[in-house]
């Protein structure tokens, strides 16, 4: 069974977001999505002061099995990424929801994160697949 | 329901993610692929290989039938045990498998065969037997596991005892029966090791003494990283009926010589010879990204195709195995994401006991 915090919001592509107030948003792959990638070995992040759209390509999650294509949850600017991964991928599999964060998002309209899944909605995304 | 293997319980206890692989129910990793990557380069790991099929072939003309069905002349194999890395191939030249031939008496041998392979291998060795006399007795009682890792003989040590003597200081590439262990000094990782035949019921007790004596299990995420850093090909990825030994980097196990030994393939394999034909090379690339099945290859001569590609973990950066016309520069330009990307071409062989060759 695959951990799912209920405190954090999901999109169906894998992607969890946390408020961190200010209109900034932590994003992340979830713990779910980096069981099926496996052991991660490259992680490509998006620029600081990127403007993004929602659902566009922002990222990519490399892993021995795969690349896989990250998507930004909600429009708006990056404004941090997390550097860390650059020497230590697997951070991203050891700590999904913690030291594993991808980028932050200075979202263009907050409300836009209202629509995203709740943890009983993505769980119903997994349940599918 | 999927076949199992009798290790199947084993491995969940030891906490397998199990995949399907060719209709049996493998390990994929127990936790992480690369930590067992590692181990095996580092110290020992141990796979599952009871998939695989072990077929004895018998009789007054034993010899005769395998000089005639593989590629590679078991007339070279003189030693009792004697072991040779061979491929059985069709009339157009294309390999049907490639296998392991152990060599017992020139009335007597055993084949290593892959499980992918199983039904067509098994329909393809009964029907050219026919024309000879001997006997083909699959071995589906029999389980195998391979012990590779530059500790391995440590770690048989330990849980052989003093039946190790019998093992002890054997070549690469030869066999011997321990009483119920069929041990070969084979592999497919690059490192030194043992590939151990034993009765399924026996098994699980070898693999858990190995494994009590801190040897790592090991699934086949592991073994394909493994194999494909050592250059080894993957029958059905980098090699199948529709391409030839010459064309897979396997040209070496093809003994054309005595000229007069007629066997299945020949005619064609010396035709291409003479006509020239695409050839496997390997890929470096040390930038970051990873090479991958199925991506585009762009040589001098024309284009390619990446048969296997992987991260490295030994390494730390990309390598690959490519199928490109003969004509090839020191470079490729390889597409991946709709970026061409320059990469460097090597022999497929890359990593050796644990260090790079590159």
């Amino acid at each position: 069974m695959s951990n799912i915090p209920k405190e954090l919001k999901y999109a169906s592509t894998h992607e969890w977001v946390r408020n961190e107030g200010d209109g900034i948003y932590t994003v992340g792959i979830t713990e779910h999505a980096q069981d099926l990638l496996g052991d991660m070995v490259f992680v490509e992040l998006p620029d600081v002061g990127d403007n993004v759209a929602a659902g566009d390509d922002v990222a990519v999650a490399e892993s021995v099995k795969a690349a896989s294509d990250i998507y930004a949850p909600i429009a708006g600017e990056i404004v941090e990424i997390n550097e860390d991964l650059e020497d230590a991928p697997e951070t991203v599999n050891s700590d999904p929801y913690g030291d594993g964060w991808l980028f932050k998002i200075k979202a263009d309209d907050a409300s836009e994160v209202d629509g995203l899944l709740d943890a009983e909605g993505y769980q119903a995304v997994i349940d599918e697949e | 329901m999927a076949n199992r293997t009798p290790l199947y319980e084993a491995h969940v206890k030891a906490g397998a993610k199990m995949v399907d692989f060719h209709g049996w129910d493998m390990p994929l990793h127990y936790g992480s692929q690369m930590e067992e990557h590692h181990a095996v380069r580092k110290d020992s790991g141990i796979f599952d290989v009871s998939h695989m099929t072990i077929v004895d072939v018998a009789g007054v003309e034993a010899k005769d039938f395998l000089r005639y069905m593989l590629a590679n002349d078991v007339a070279k194999l003189t030693v009792h045990g004697k072991a040779q890395y061979s491929s059985m191939l069709n009339e157009s030249g294309g390999v049907i498998d490639d296998l392991i031939v152990y060599y017992f008496t020139d009335e007597s041998y055993r084949l290593v065969v892959n499980s992918a392979t199983r039904e067509r291998d098994l329909g393809w060795i009964n029907s050219v037997a026919a024309s000879f006399k001997v006997t083909i007795t699959e071995q589906s009682q029999l389980a195998m596991v391979a012990l590779q890792g530059p500790n391995a003989a440590d770690k048989l040590k330990l849980v052989m005892g003093d039946d190790f003597a019998e093992v002890s200081g054997m070549k690469p590439f030869m066999s011997v029966q321990v009483g119920d262990l069929f041990i070969a000094t084979t592999g497919y990782t690059g490192e030194k090791g043992y590939e151990i035949v034993v009765p399924a019921d026996a098994v699980e007790k070898l693999w858990d003494d190995l494994l009590n004596v801190g040897v790592q299990p090991s699934g086949l995420g592991a073994r394909d990283t493994l194999r494909l850093e050592a250059g080894m090909n993957l029958y059905g990825q980098d090699m199948d009926e529709t391409t030839t030994p010459l064309e897979s980097n396997m040209g070496w196990s093809v003994a054309f010589e005595p000229a007069d030994r007629q066997f299945i393939g020949r005619a064609a394999l010396e035709q291409q010879k003479a006509n020239g034909h695409a050839k496997l090379v390997g890929l470096v690339m040390q930038e970051k990204g990873v090479l991958r099945h199925g991506q585009k290859v762009i040589v001098e001569g024309g284009e390619g195709m990446i048969t296997s590609g992987t991260f490295s973990p030994t390494l730390g950066f990309s390598v690959a195995m490519a199928r490109v016309p003969n004509t090839v520069g020191d470079t490729a330009e390889v597409e991946m994401r709709k970026k061409l990307v320059t990469v460097s071409v090597v022999k497929p062989s890359f990593v050796r006991n644990g260090k790079s060759v590159l």
